[in-house]
């Protein structure tokens, strides 16, 4: 709905009042940040080894030039070149999360998209008290993904007390859930799974319950048959939403660390820890806040580069909804 | 379409089955706050009253014993930060979605287009590759551990899905009645005021529970900017996992009361929910 001429004529001054609180707090929480990590990046900075004096009293913008002075003096007293980067060249636990990104989103979207394919088509038939079925399904998307992995990869899957472990071991069988990497990621990729489920399937079902029904009358009188009808046309027609669907949780799956750090802690070693994890655990829990940074520059660039292609090649339909 | 038998059966064998998966996890929790040490190394028990008597041990855990305070805390920083960042987003993210609907802007080679996608394209960005930086200038502007520094942040991460709902939600109303209010001597500001969020609310409420919902959930941002005083739930949560150990129903107690507020949203909003996740998904 682009209206070159504007619905609504207003003066320059008006039209940025509008715009430019929001384009202005996010300049300045989110882009400044960023730019200013690029500097933080090629210093050793550590949390308890690099101190501000922090800020001093009065009006912030009279504090302004201290803040600066502040800053560029530990930057200047830390700075150590490209060593982190260096560094990052031979770091194992850098390549090992850097992988589990990858099959974090590459693996666990698509199953989830699976899944949520299948309840959105069984919502979408004509069954009794869909309204109820469609509000407990979404319920797993509206809890903190710290409380699930605690309530699942916790308290449901713990090898002492948990009830399928105590089942099993009436059967004689000790379940260990997270002593091997490929198990712990496996796990985690199914409680990613339960959480996200929900978001894909409420899209899909948006995308079901908007296509005209006489296409598929049309179908049905040509004879095709239900699996026909579903390859041919429903899945087709629902392409678009699935696709920004996907991407959607492609985007999200990459920032995944609050349910790993819980259940695993990215263990067992650094087997299945992701970026944002490694990023978390060495650059605030250990405070090698300059490495931690090098990290998080190069890994934005990596989602960066990895989403932009995703929308190159897959995502020209999306586009259109921009 | 009408379906046979056999359908209907798998259809609705498969709807119990992904029922039992979606509300296990939950009932097991809150069965397992009702539990005490006995209960939970000799279980598993499934049924209170009939497989095992409840005991409210976890829930005098957290409310009456050392951890009440620091719950409490807790309960109200998430609840400051999450209503005030739902506001303040819907506040700012509503004028620019309005603008972005309603007039042509022109910033260099920036049209509106880009000026969504600027906004949109927040999306991507992991909370992780700008944390540390952030932690540097909260620590060095006083922000650090305070609630308005938490409740700012949360705002700007609310906004572009705000911009993208709102947006939307504008375009899709009739823009006749906010023309004649200009023809009547109303100011841009005051047709938006006045004539186009009234209509606009459905668009709003779905805005703000999304909102809410993030900031609610939210950890890292909250674990890494704040400490002392501003923490939220899904940080003592998340610190109650390594402290507590086996004392399941304390830890049970503190998760069913960090997600209880959000189900029970969920369970009367679902509308609005799904209206906010979908917008502009689906033409």
């Amino acid at each position: 709905m682009e209206n070159p001429a504007g619905l609504i004529p207003a003066a320059r001054w008006q039209k940025a009042l509008f715009v430019l609180p929001a384009f202005l707090l996010t300049f300045f929480i989110v882009i400044f940040p960023t730019v200013f990590g690029i500097l933080v990046s090629f210093t050793s900075w550590t949390r308890t080894g690099t101190t501000l004096d922090g800020p001093g009293s009065g009006f912030v913008l009279f504090r302004l030039g201290d803040m600066v002075r502040d800053i560029s003096e530990a930057i200047r007293s830390t700075w150590n070149g490209i060593d982190n980067f260096r560094r990052m060249a031979g770091d194992d636990a850098f390549r090992t999360a850097l992988k589990n990104n990858l099959i974090f989103a590459f693996i666990g979207v698509p199953l989830q998209y699976l899944v949520a394919l299948g309840l959105a088509l069984l919502l979408n038939q004509q069954i009794r008290a869909r309204k109820f079925y469609r509000v407990v399904f979404l319920l797993p998307f509206m809890i903190s993904p710290i409380a699930i992995g605690w309530m699942i990869g916790k308290a449901m899957f713990d090898a002492r007390f948990g009830p399928f472990a105590r089942i099993a071991r009436e059967l004689d069988i000790t379940l260990a859930f997270y002593d091997t990497g490929f198990k712990a990621v496996s796990w985690l990729i199914v409680i990613s799974a339960w959480y996200a489920i929900p978001f894909v399937m409420v899209m899909l079902l948006a995308g079901l319950q908007a296509m005209p029904g006489e296409i598929f009358e049309a179908a049905k009188i040509d004879g095709a048959g239900r699996w026909r009808t579903f390859v041919v046309m429903t899945f087709r027609l629902l392409l678009p939403v699935s696709l920004t669907a996907v991407i959607l949780r492609i985007i999200f799956e990459f920032k995944l660390i609050d349910i790993i750090y819980v259940v695993t802690g990215g263990g067992p070693g650094d087997a299945s820890q992701t970026l944002s994890l490694y990023i978390y655990k060495d650059g605030y829990l250990s405070g090698n806040i300059g490495y931690a940074t090098a990290l998080a520059e190069v890994f934005l660039i990596f989602v960066i580069v990895v989403i932009s292609l995703l929308l190159v090649t897959v995502g020209r339909k999306i586009r259109s909804l921009y | 379409m009408h379906n046979p038998k056999w359908l209907q059966i798998t259809t609705y064998a498969l709807l119990a089955f992904w029922l039992v998966i979606a509300l296990f996890p939950l009932y097991w929790m809150i069965t397992l706050s009702f539990k005490n040490l006995v209960l939970i190394t000799t279980g598993p028990f499934f049924f209170p009253w009939i497989d095992y008597s409840p005991v409210t041990l976890g829930w005098s855990d957290l409310f009456e014993s050392g951890q009440r305070n620091r719950f409490l805390t807790a309960m109200r920083n998430s609840l400051i930060c999450a209503i005030g960042s739902g506001l303040l987003s819907l506040v700012l993210g509503s004028m620019a979605g309005y603008g972005l609907s309603r007039f042509s802007y022109k910033v260099g080679i920036w049209r509106n287009r880009d000026i969504s996608f600027f906004f949109l394209s927040q999306l991507i960005l992991p909370p992780a590759a700008v944390i540390l930086p952030l932690y540097i200038l909260f620590v060095e502007s006083g922000l650090y551990d305070t609630l308005f520094g938490l409740t700012l942040l949360y705002t700007v991460v609310g906004l572009p899905i705000v911009i993208w709902i709102m947006r939307d939600q504008f375009n899709s109303l009739p823009v006749e009645l906010e023309q004649a209010a200009l023809v009547d001597g109303h100011s841009a500001l005051g047709a938006f005021l006045k004539i186009a969020t009234p209509i606009a609310a459905p668009g709003m409420v779905a805005a703000f529970i999304l909102v809410v919902i993030f900031s609610w959930n939210e950890y890292l941002f909250s674990a890494v900017l704040t400490s002392r005083t501003s923490y939220t739930l899904p940080q003592l949560v998340a610190t109650q996992v390594s402290s507590q150990g086996v004392k399941f129903w304390t830890m049970a107690a503190v998760g069913t009361a960090t997600v209880a507020p959000l189900l029970v949203i969920a369970i009367m909003l679902e509308r609005y929910i799904v209206r906010g996740l979908t917008a502009g998904a689906v033409k």
